[in-house]
């Protein structure tokens, strides 16, 4: 696998790199802090991921430097196959409503920059016959709720795209994996009360490269939020207006 | 995976830190050991950013696998640090196996990543699920002490914050006395940022091991020295339950890795590890359902000599997550002391016969002999035996129990091991640790306003509560 990820520095990025560098793979990080960057790659360098971990400069905030951030991905590793993104921005609905800017922000990163990024790497891959793209959304985007209006709802378009994607381009040879996460235990939940079955990003990072090998085109992460969020699909109008969920 | 230690759900309302932004106060949430016995509200920071963490807390902790009050803050409300997010490699030789990593990196982590490759740590404890700071903070030993002492032993150099809030670096050259009283000094000396430490190089990942059946405890006892002469990895399994000609009979388990041409072609696989769902009731773990359990296990044995898996051999506990909440609320705690050698033996069956007495017999009891004293200015192991003895929480009894238990203890010059203990008294851990004035000055020099504390500094050092 030549892989790039944006997104690897923490939380469920940093774990899902790791495990792939044990497995060898050849990576590539983008992000924005170049010191983070560096730290990282030196990190997945040592757990043995195949050669020198390269990386370059790319801001979900600043979508006109996603084509020269991939092409030097696709330099590095000599035509990448796989695109992992893992980076999103978070706000609680209460931060999100009293800050308007911060709430485009979210909007804008998790859905029209993340999908204009999507949309780069997905030429770059098609033109070569093929590949995996994998994105991170939430089980928050599966339906509206009061507690996360604003960032549920940029996931929800961010899912609804990459369902689409994954349908129109599959037969073409580009996989598109969408990662649903449950609660999980990272900088982006920090401070935040963990319910009961809240998961780790190890665990998560493992059913993600099992859905790598396969190409499952969505999955819940931990697993236990497929059942949930099962329960929570069939609720009626009524019952989601009352829960405070 | 990383289950990190026992958590219910919390009080107080949720608060916000988003990535990027500013910490802000955190909710409180109970924290433990893995004894689940103390419980402390307190508020607990993590990140990746050791540094940025660590600002401004009184305590780090790292997986939660001590068994009392030692990562637990000292009053209810205190932030900790958490460490386990950090967990980035920051360079390794792999000519002469030397590693530098976070204070997060876990054992669990290496055996996964380095195993494969050759390479184990010096000194693994009875669990894969510490952390590098833990490790280094308890000054951990384990199957190997008699050959290879301590954790620390292995140690090259630490990078830590201390309590004036600035960051040095230590090691045998360069402020050596912080160097010696952070190997055991349970995280009093300083917030450890990243550790520079030697690995083991091995000729397989797999265990050549050899069971042998002792049927008392005079024979184990002896097997088990005699054993330590041939064997780097040697331990020793007492049923407690067992009465009369039976009394101590137990098993000796001995390892070493196997040669290369003795081994399977292929790597150990990763193994399922169920979990126990929920807290068990209390009373589960009782005498009756005990003696059955050893009588299962002690037939169940295989004795003689065969190759392994190194999880099972290193790590049995760790085949089902969660198993401490088979003691149920009421929780457990380990007792865990050594007997200085020369009448170890006797005060060992001494002990043995006390809790039997006092209907108090220990669901697990692990007896290993320890090699001679390390550098550590308060580590705990010195030559002798060690008795690690798992007891239920009995209400009121326990704490006489333990008052019991410590004063034989102090009558045959041993100690306790503080990363397991809960309910040791200040005057008792004073009277067994003549070693406590000289890592205080060192603790008072680096830290005289004692902001970094804990729980069980409260309880044994005299710390302000
Ligand atoms: C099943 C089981 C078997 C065990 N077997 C053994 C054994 O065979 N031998 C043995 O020696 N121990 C054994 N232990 C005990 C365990 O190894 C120690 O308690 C170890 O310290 C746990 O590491 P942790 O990361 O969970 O640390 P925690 O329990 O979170 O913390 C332990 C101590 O380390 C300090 N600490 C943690 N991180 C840092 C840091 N970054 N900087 C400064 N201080 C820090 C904490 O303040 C605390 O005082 C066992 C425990 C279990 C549960
Ligand atoms: N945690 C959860 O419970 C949860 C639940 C559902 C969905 N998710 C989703 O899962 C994904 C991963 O979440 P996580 O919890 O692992 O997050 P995290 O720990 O906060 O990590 C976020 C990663 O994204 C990067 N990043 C943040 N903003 C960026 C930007 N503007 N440009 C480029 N990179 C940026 C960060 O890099 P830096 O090092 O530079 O900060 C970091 O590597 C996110 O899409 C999130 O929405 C998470």
């Amino acid at each position: 696998m030549k892989a790039v990820l944006l997104g690897a520095t923490r939380g469920m990025g940093r774990a899902l790199a790791q495990q792939l560098a044990a497995r060898g793979e050849q990576l590539f990080l983008l992000g924005r802090s170049p010191d983070e960057l560096a730290a990282s790659a030196k990190d997945l360098e040592l757990r043995g991921a195949q050669g020198s971990v390269g990386y370059a400069a790319c801001d979900l905030l600043e979508p006109d430097g996603f084509a020269a951030a991939l092409d030097a991905a696709d330099t590095a590793l000599d035509g990448f196959d796989t695109v992992v993104v893992t980076a999103g921005l978070f706000g609680t609905q209460e931060e999100l409503e009293a800050d308007t800017a911060a709430a485009g922000r979210v909007l804008l990163a998790n859905f029209t920059h993340t999908v204009m990024l999507c949309e780069e790497a997905r030429k770059r891959l098609l033109a070569r016959g093929g590949g995996t793209l994998c994105v991170f959304s939430s089980v928050a985007g599966d339906r509206g709720r009061k507690s996360v209006v604003l960032y549920g709802s940029s996931k929800a378009g961010l899912s609804h795209y990459l369902e689409g994607l994954d349908h129109r381009y599959r037969e073409q040879g580009l996989i598109t994996i969408c990662v649903k996460p449950g609660f999980v235990k990272t900088g982006m939940t920090e401070g935040l009360t963990p319910p009961p079955f809240a998961g780790e990003t190890e665990a998560v990072a493992q059913r993600v490269i099992r859905a790598l090998e396969r190409g499952t085109p969505m999955l819940y992460a931990p697993g236990i939020w497929r059942w949930i969020m099962l329960v929570i699909q069939h609720l009626p109008r009524r019952v989601m207006r009352r829960v405070g969920f | 995976m990383h289950e990190t230690s026992p958590t219910r759900p919390s009080r107080g309302s949720p608060s916000e830190n988003r990535s990027g932004g500013a910490p802000s106060e955190h909710c409180l949430v109970p924290l433990s050991g893995w004894g689940r016995s103390t419980v402390v509200w307190a508020r607990e920071r993590s990140g990746e950013d050791l540094e940025q963490v660590t600002r401004d807390v009184v305590l780090c902790r790292g997986l939660g696998r001590s068994y009392g009050d030692a990562a637990l803050p000292a009053r209810e409300g205190e932030a900790i640090a958490s460490t386990i997010r950090a967990n980035r490699l920051l360079a390794f030789d792999p000519d002469a196996g030397v590693l530098r990593a976070e204070a997060g990196f876990s054992i669990h982590e290496l055996v996964r990543f380095f195993l494969p490759r050759g390479w184990f740590a010096p000194v693994s404890p009875g669990t894969q699920f510490v952390t590098l700071g833990g490790a280094i903070a308890a000054d951990v030993h384990g199957k190997a002490h008699h050959q290879q002492g301590c954790f620390g032993r292995h140690l090259r150099k630490l990078r830590m914050r201390v309590g004036d809030g600035s960051i040095v670096e230590c090691s045998r050259d360069q402020h050596p006395e912080l160097f010696r009283a952070t190997q055991g000094g349970m995280g009093l000396t300083g917030h450890i940022l990243d550790a520079e430490f030697q690995l083991e190089r091995l000729p397989s990942p797999w265990i050549e091991q050899e069971v042998e059946i002792c049927p008392d405890l005079h024979t184990l006892m002896g097997r088990l020295r005699e054993a330590g002469d041939e064997w780097p990895f040697t331990v020793s399994w007492v049923d407690g339950f067992a009465r009369g000609r039976n009394f101590g009979r137990g098993v000796v388990v001995k390892g070493r890795w196997a040669r290369a041409e003795d081994a399977p072609p292929t790597p150990p696989p990763e193994r399922f590890r169920p979990a126990v769902p929920f807290e068990m009731p209390s009373g589960l773990l009782n005498e009756s359902t005990g003696r059955l359990f050893y009588e299962f296990y002690y037939r169940m044995q295989r004795r003689g000599r065969r190759v392994v898996h190194p999880a099972p051999f290193f790590y049995p506990l760790d085949s089902i997550r969660h198993w401490n909440r088979l003691y149920g609320s009421r929780g457990f705690t380990q007792y865990q002391c050594v007997l200085p050698e020369g009448d170890d033996i006797a005060g060992a069956q001494q002990i043995f016969e006390q809790l039997q007495r006092e209907h108090a017999i220990p669901f697990l009891a692990v007896v290993k002999d320890f090699g001679a004293e390390g550098e550590g200015m308060l580590s705990f192991p010195r030559s002798g035996l060690t008795l690690a003895l798992d007891i239920p929480i009995d209400r009121d009894r326990t704490q006489v129990i333990v008052d019991q238990l410590n004063e034989r203890v102090i009558a045959h010059g041993g100690r306790i091991y503080l990363a397991k203990d809960a309910f040791t008294r200040e005057v008792h851990f004073r009277a067994m640790e003549p070693r406590l004035a000289d890592w205080t000055r060192v603790r008072e020099k680096w830290d005289p306003e004692h902001r970094i504390r804990s729980a069980l500094a409260v309880r044994l050092l005299g710390d302000e509560a």
